[in-house]
């Protein structure tokens, strides 16, 4: 078998006699491995930006919603009935396995006021287990006790949207802010979450005792417990789907719903819409990624043309390595080096044309692009696997070569 | 004993339409080692022909071939380049060096094609090439070259794989009398010290007269076949 770091010097000095030429056949390889690496990094990076949003809502949620309302035959959508009660939250708390918190949650929009400034933000009733089921810091104060939820004392905890708005540089814990005109102690402030996965400022919201939001603010139109959702966090991943199932038995238990009756309420599963979002995102990403590699079959076919170029204008060359003895193999082993040699420089480079690419995009667009190991390695392995494919026929035309025409060759 | 063995050995070219030509047509011919043989005849005297045939880069139509006692006829095409490689030494006309390339990464060629380590082939190259008179000059590219310089790379080439035969088609037809002398010397040289059988295919008389024995062509036959005596 050939020598093959004689044979790659050897390839070297052919591509560097024709300089210009080796360069342009390159860039067809560099424009392919740099679009795939770009790709895939934006890709990758809208992929991990919405998983961190969506993991700003808590992990291993659960979200109970009610139902739709029938009317004469007219079904209202979902929500529009008001079927949950506190006592469901503290029931599924209480009888499902494996629960680290359920909370209930009553809302709405208000407008809220302090000393002379005010802003309309979202009103949260809800129950201290509100942190934890949401994965969420206090920076200053606390968060009202189960006896404030009782007492439906009249506290509240502040997003930092809202203390900026009211607030602005003054220290807003333990001051006074009117909501529906009814006066709140600030017991605490929220850390920054950020935006949500459809861009809402989840720090735009003022949370209180879910007692007080019945009673004195919403309201519970003569049901006495009512309220709008159920937040439920399991303890870890896998207890999901069997607590949705359980969820949905005990609260048709709780609602007096007989099997064939419709469903008051609905359970759903963040993670899983996490998951089934993630997965279309990867769907995207592999075919942005499919489109840029034809880029790199074409950049291949340049690569074809040129060694075609290469062993019609070597053919003397090739008459000479067969006298002095290069079998077949040697031959092409040779020339299918050279184009492996140009497509991999070339796959190389364009490694850093596409890191440089994805961030100039990710500066331009105020978007994460994150260039994964993987892209690399496939987009370097793809562009060798192109050289070795297109270097194939030129070189396996160079081999069939007559060595007394190929010595005669001018 | 013969080194070649040519026994009734034909080429016919089969030009479509009935169009045939008989290059070379039933030559007989034995050399043996150690000989310094002269293959001479105008253009199209089958000379070139019978040459590739024995360089193994053609195949006979009819007829035996043997080198080395080995029959080549049924031999694969890269099985010829084994043979090539490590049998014969070729010295052209046009050098056939490759351009671009050191001296004496000319002369490792051969060897590039045989799995030896790269210190001894470096070293086996730099043999040749400094037995060639050539020390000094192994970083330089054929271009850099004078026409004697580049035919004794191209004899350093031959040598380098220690064949027992070189084939020499015209090596002094690009070359001025003084230079053609001394290259002729060195085949003569290498004949006399090495024991190094040479086929030497030339048109020029006293080329021819280096030998020690000259074979003619024509028409495709062997019309003579006759030693030299040398004065």
């Amino acid at each position: 078998m050939i020598n093959l770091a004689a044979t790659f010097k050897i390839s070297l000095r052919a591509l560097r006699v024709n300089k210009m030429r080796s360069a342009l056949t390159m860039l067809g390889i560099i424009i392919g491995v740099g679009a795939v690496i770009a790709m895939l990094a934006v890709g990758t990076g809208a992929g991990n930006q919405i998983t961190s949003q969506m993991e700003t809502m808590g992990s291993n949620l659960l979200i109970v919603f009610p139902g739709s309302v029938t009317t004469g035959g007219l079904r209202m959508g979902g929500g529009t009935q008001s079927t949950l009660t506190g006592a469901d939250a503290e029931a599924i708390k209480r009888e499902i396995p494996n629960v680290a918190e359920a909370v209930p949650l009553l809302n709405g929009a208000s407008q809220i006021v302090a000393g002379n400034q005010n802003w309309a933000t979202a009103v949260y009733g809800a129950s201290p287990g509100i942190l934890v089921v949401r994965d969420w810091l206090l920076t200053e104060g606390r968060i009202f006790t189960d006896q404030e939820v009782k007492n439906a004392a009249k506290v509240c905890v502040l997003g930092q949207t809202v203390v900026s708005n009211l607030f602005g540089e003054m220290a807003p814990l333990g001051q006074v802010v009117r909501i529906k005109k009814l006066p709140f102690t600030v017991i605490g402030v929220l850390a920054v979450k950020g935006e949500d996965m459809l861009g809402r400022d989840q720090d735009d919201v003022v949370y209180i005792p879910i007692a007080t939001a019945q009673r004195k603010i919403f309201g519970t139109g003569g049901l006495p417990d009512m309220i709008r959702t159920i937040m439920v966090k399991m303890k870890r991943m896998e207890d999901l789907a069997p607590a949705e199932k359980q969820i949905t038995e005990l609260l048709k238990q709780r609602h007096r719903l007989g099997t064939n009756q419709e469903l008051d309420f609905n359970v759903r599963n963040l993670t899983q819409m996490m998951n089934a979002t993630q997965q279309t995102i990867q769907v995207i990403t592999l075919l942005l990624g499919a489109i840029a590699s034809v880029s790199m079959l074409v950049g291949g076919i340049g690569i074809m043309n040129i060694m075609l170029v290469s062993v019609t204008e070597r053919t003397r060359e090739i008459g000479i390595r067969m006298a002095v003895g290069a079998r077949a193999w040697d031959i092409r082993l040779q020339f299918i080096i050279e184009a492996l040699t140009l497509s991999l420089i070339g796959g190389l480079i364009g490694i850093a044309a596409g890191v440089v690419t994805a961030k100039i995009i990710s500066s331009f667009a105020d978007w994460p692009t994150i260039v994964s190991p993987f892209s690399v390695i496939f987009a370097f392995g793809f562009s060798g696997l192109i050289g070795i494919f297109f270097g194939f026929y030129p070189a396996y035309k160079a081999s069939l070569l007559n060595p007394i025409d190929a010595l005669r060759y001018e | 004993m013969p080194l070649i063995e040519t026994d009734e050995l034909s080429r016919i070219y089969d030009l479509g339409g009935g169009n045939v030509v008989r290059a070379l047509e039933r030559a007989s011919v034995n050399i043996n080692r150690g000989e310094f043989v002269a293959v001479m005849g105008p253009s199209g005297s089958g000379k070139s022909t019978f040459m590739n045939v024995l360089g193994c880069l053609d195949r006979q139509t009819s007829g035996i071939y043997r080198l080395d006692k080995i029959d080549v006829r049924d031999m694969s095409r890269d099985e010829l380049a084994r043979i090539r490689n490590k049998k014969l030494g070729f010295v052209f006309q046009g050098f056939n060096l490759l351009p671009r390339t050191s001296a004496l990464e000319n002369i490792e060629l051969p060897l590039l094609y045989q799995n030896l380590p790269d210190t001894e082939r470096k070293e086996r190259a730099f043999v040749a090439l400094t037995a060639m008179g050539l020390a000094g000059w192994e970083k330089h590219h054929p271009a850099q070259l004078s026409g004697g310089q580049q035919q004794r790379v191209a004899i350093a080439r031959a040598l380098v794989n220690n064949a027992p035969l070189i084939l020499a088609d015209e090596p002094t037809g690009n070359l001025d009398t003084k230079t053609s002398s001394e290259i002729m010397n060195l085949l003569v040289k290498l004949n006399e010290e090495k024991n190094i059988t040479i086929v030497l295919v030339t048109h020029e008389q006293d080329i021819a007269a280096y030998s020690k024995r000259i074979i003619r062509f024509l028409d495709g036959r062997v019309v003579s076949d006759e030693a030299l005596k040398k004065a």
